[in-house]
């Protein structure tokens, strides 16, 4: 779909639909295609990628935002409806669907999590069905809406990406929420002492009397170091772990869908490739979205753990 | 990877998704859950209740049936022995009545008799006289012969 009215290149397609929809405060001078379209430093919308790597970070990826949210409130509608028609009878059709996602979420929860908590079930559970439904936009041809959305805004260049957790802001904009609460929910219940502690006196217990106090101060900062990176390295890993398996997954959809322009042959069998993984993607958007799920609900219950013979490291 | 503020209004938007699910969705549907779960116990409950009354009722019930039966029974036995004893006392009044059917009878037969001799005996005297006269002839003074006939009368 370049603008010149040529069919893209397959490198120019890849590219195109691995870009979002980015809205961010352009300096001025920047040149897109050759050519300089701003004069003047404001917020726009960017239309090629140089445009993007100048917002830097005073950006928002529209479709990453909008899809997350829309799909986050039909979550919040279905469970909604759910709440509220929710009754002691016998429960029907979508009602049973609900209450059974209610239900094994709360099993899983209080299988991993022993501790009393009003707050780590409901964000298990909005952390599984939102992921999932994210997730699950990947099963969406890839092309489908993307033109959908350049047909309606009439510039055959839209850039739109449907599946939010291919976009490494939405999924890191997750872990690192969950990290923040893992530091709350520690603090909160150790104290900021008791978290400190957690930090610097494990995994070396450092000596506390007689000559050896004089290594103390190095096995702690040793304690502290390794113990940042522990830390730091879950929500992280939370975050690029859904994000590297959708982004490889949409990958895979993106480079089967540029065989379908290659011939009847080619196309055939790009059908059977696509049906065959798209099959296998149920599997992985719905275990990406447990593993999510109970990672968080893991590093919930350590932020719970308060034990100081407890030698475990985390 | 280009990071930027998206992260931030990801991370708000997830904040407020849980806050919601929290406060509006969560609570209810657990509550809703745990009510159903609670009728359904006690619901069982009630039933496994039932079932043991039921038991109960029905030992009860054989035991009015054994009851009731061995009454009938005994019932039964005492209607027959008054009905062999009314049986008997019929039999006895008709024989006593029979008796004493019987009695009068041979009372008013021998009151005949008697009365019959007592006729015959008034009568055969005069039977005598007419046949006395018949054979002598003529006239038999009573008088004189009436104390033999009378002896004779007597004697019969």
């Amino acid at each position: 779909m370049a603008a010149d009215g040529n069919a893209p290149t397959t490198t120019e397609y890849i590219q195109h639909h691995l870009t979002n929809w980015t809205y961010g405060k352009l300096p001025a001078g920047t040149y897109c295609d050759g050519k300089s379209v701003q004069e003047t430093t404001g917020w726009t919308v960017a239309h090629c990628s140089e445009e993007m790597s100048a917002m830097g970070f005073n950006a928002i990826h529209l479709d990453s935002m909008l899809w997350s949210i829309g799909l986050g409130l039909i979550f919040l509608a279905l469970f909604r409806w759910g709440a509220k028609r929710a009754h002691s009878g016998v429960p029907t059709g979508m009602l049973n669907f609900v209450e059974a996602l209610v239900e094994f979420i709360d099993k899983t929860v209080k299988d991993a999590f022993q501790y009393r908590s009003r707050f780590v079930a409901p964000l298990a559970l909005t952390i599984f069905v939102w992921v999932f439904l994210m997730n699950l936009m990947d099963l969406i041809p890839v092309d489908l809406i993307p033109q959908l959305a350049a047909w309606v805004s009439g510039d055959p260049h839209f850039y739109f990406k449907i599946v939010p957790t291919t976009d490494p802001n939405v999924t890191l904009g997750m872990g690192f929420t969950v990290f923040f609460l893992m530091i709350m929910f520690s603090i909160r219940e150790k104290g900021f002492i008791g978290f400190v502690k957690e930090l610097t006196f494990h995994p070396f217990h450092p000596p506390t009397k007689g000559v050896g106090l004089i290594f103390a101060p190095i096995i702690i900062l040793i304690n502290f170091a390794l113990e940042s990176v522990t830390l730091l390295a879950r929500p992280i890993s939370l975050g690029l772990r859904l994000f590297g398996n959708l982004y490889a997954g949409e990958m895979i959809f993106i480079l089967i869908a540029t065989m379908f322009g290659a011939g009847l042959i080619l196309g055939l069998f790009a059908g059977v490739l696509q049906l065959g993984w798209a099959l296998f993607h149920i599997i992985v958007i719905t275990l990406q979205a447990f593993v999510f799920m109970v990672l968080t609900i893991v590093y919930m219950a350590m932020a719970f753990h308060n034990d100081d013979e407890d030698q475990f490291t985390h | 990877m280009n990071l930027n503020l998206t992260i931030i209004g990801q991370s708000i938007t997830f904040v407020v998704f849980v806050l919601i699910c929290m406060k509006y969705i969560w609570p209810l549907i657990i509550a809703a859950m745990a009510e159903r779960q609670k009728k359904i116990a006690d619901g069982l409950a009630a039933a496994d209740r039932a079932s043991k009354d039921l038991e109960l009722a029905q030992e009860k019930a054989k035991h009015a049936l054994r009851d009731a039966k061995t009454e009938a029974a005994s019932i039964l036995d005492s209607a027959n022995k008054r009905a062999t004893q009314i049986v008997e006392e019929a039999k006895e009044q008709a024989r006593e009545e029979g008796n004493r059917i019987k009695a009068a009878t041979q009372a008013e037969v021998e009151q005949e008799v008697n009365r019959a001799k007592e006729q015959l005996r008034s009568q055969v005297a005069t039977l005598a006289f007419v046949g006395a006269e018949k054979v002598l002839e003529s006239s038999v003074d009573q008088s004189a012969h009436k104390d033999m006939i009378d002896k004779l009368a007597a004697s019969l």
